[in-house]
């Protein structure tokens, strides 16, 4: 913006990272507190999800109907909703518990969501590694066969949890009733997702309809790294990163417009 | 320097847009100290939010070359939840002092003691007030922005803003907004009068007071 007349694009930079840094801070203090296990809740909480459904799904085994091993393909699966699920809301509604901090000419809008992004997304991994390596070590899962592929598979399902969340969080600022509907939407996209089938699963007619749903792309792509041959993967990276990239665009464009019009209280 | 051209906010209300202020041009130089008066809901609060950048115009160009504090209000600045040492690390951070000497320095200004470790939201406003001074004289501004809450100290407090912001810093620049003449005459050198949108300016702060009787 042109209100800081004196300042270059690398100290421009150098704010915004202290900036975001105080943030992270911030979050981290009001989020976990400083009693008990404190910044540690970041990944048991999500940790505490992912154990609890692959306990259930391991209870249920015999419905899932794969020979695929059941508590990978809970961990896989969960985890991946975890990534992209929590961190739109954790932006749904962000600004009003930070307006008082915008008093401070530096903190802005995006550097609020990124904080909460970087946090979000630093979680979910976090507690995903665990838990594989864990189970792993336990010999209840295998290490992935392709690890440049879960890699590709987790950054494409954190770029759409990113932007998807950017792109909400702004509109929630716009529409209360964005508010009201975002929770029924995740609770009924959770069994559409791709976290609990394979699209090799489906009949044909249905296969081609979950392809359309992007996060479901993100998901193939992560088990194909993990399972290998032992899965038969359909995805289509361009067609997610199509969504991503566009979802950013617009993302981007309304938080511009909210960030032009928020008033500190 | 502190340049506000053509400066002019909006915001929606329930019918139509309202025009808080309406075309504004300001100046204000490097140890200079400005008064601005205004009634009750004249924008007085949204034009300093505008000069110290936590909000931005809807239209014109605001634009500064000394460090300028953020605005010294009764509300925002804090983030109620967290303590005021957690706020203070905050504000650090942001605008890159040095923690450990700002403490000391706060804690002896703002002699809040123990409740430094308390969450802000159980503050008195008083001790809000003072929180605020302390850490915008430890942070080290060109220019102070403040609005009201001078009013709020007690006398002690009083006293000791006088020796640290208008004796020891009074090379510094001000700007402050009240309702009130009085804090405007005793420290201002020029004044201006907010009112129905409009700014307007006055080479001393005796005319301004004139006129902010005749216009209230």
């Amino acid at each position: 913006m042109a209100m800081g007349s004196h300042t270059t694009l690398r100290s421009s930079l150098a704010i915004q990272i202290r900036v975001i840094g105080a943030l992270l801070m911030r979050e981290t203090i009001t989020r976990f507190g400083r009693h008990n296990i404190g910044f540690f809740w970041l990944f048991v909480e999500p940790m505490l999800f992912t154990l609890g459904v692959t306990a259930l799904w391991s209870l249920l085994q015999s419905s899932h109907g794969s020979r695929l091993p059941i508590v990978a393909f809970a961990v896989t699966g969960y985890s991946s909703v975890l990534l992209w699920r929590n961190m739109p809301n954790r932006l749904v509604g962000a600004i009003a518990p930070n307006l008082a901090l915008m008093y401070h000419r530096n903190v802005k809008v995006i550097d609020m969501y990124i904080a909460r992004l970087a946090l979000e997304a630093f979680g979910a991994t976090i507690s995903f590694v665990v838990l594989a390596a864990f189970f792993s070590l336990i010999g209840w899962m295998d290490l992935p066969e392709d690890i440049a592929t879960v890699l590709l598979g987790w950054f494409m399902l954190a770029w759409f949890g990113a932007s998807f969340a950017i792109f909400v969080g702004a509109l929630s600022e716009r529409s209360e009733i964005l508010e009201k509907i975002w929770h029924p939407f995740t609770y009924l996209m959770f069994p559409l997702s791709g976290a609990a089938y394979m699209v090799d699963w489906l009949p044909p007619g249905f296969q081609e309809a979950a392809l359309y749903l992007p996060m479901v792309h993100g998901v193939e792509i992560l088990r194909e790294g993990y399972f290998g041959s032992a899965v038969r993967a359909h995805y289509d990276v361009g067609y997610l990163a199509l969504w991503c990239l566009g979802l950013t665009f617009l993302g981007l464009l309304q938080e511009r417009h909210i960030s032009r019009r928020v008033a500190p209280e | 320097m502190i340049e506000l051209r053509d400066v002019v906010k909006r915001y929606p209300m329930r019918h139509g847009m309202a025009t808080v202020l309406d075309h504004l041009n300001l100046q204000v130089g490097r140890g200079e100290k400005l008064g601005i008066l205004g009634r009750n809901g004249s924008g007085k609060s949204t034009l300093i939010r505008l000069i110290s950048g936590a909000e931005a115009p809807t239209s014109g160009r605001v634009s500064r070359s000394m460090r300028v504090s953020w605005p010294l209000a009764f509300g925002g600045a804090f983030q109620g939840a967290l303590t005021g040492m957690d706020n203070l690390r905050f504000i650090c951070r942001v605008y890159n002092a040095d923690i450990e000497r700002v403490i000391p320095q706060v804690r002896d200004f703002s002699e809040l003691g123990k409740y430094l470790d308390e969450p802000v939201k159980n503050y008195s406003a008083g001790m809000r007030a003072r929180l605020a001074f302390a850490l915008s004289l430890a942070v080290e501004f060109d220019c102070f922005l403040i609005d009201e809450v001078i009013s709020v100290g007690d006398s002690r407090f009083h006293a000791k803003c006088n020796v640290e912001l208008f004796e020891k810093r009074k090379d510094r620049a001000m700007v402050i907004v009240s309702h009130q003449p009085e804090n405007i005459v005793e420290h201002c050198d020029r004044a201006a009068v907010l009112h129905e949108g409009k700014l307007h300016c006055f080479d001393s702060v005796a005319l301004a007071y004139d006129f902010y009787l005749g216009a209230a």
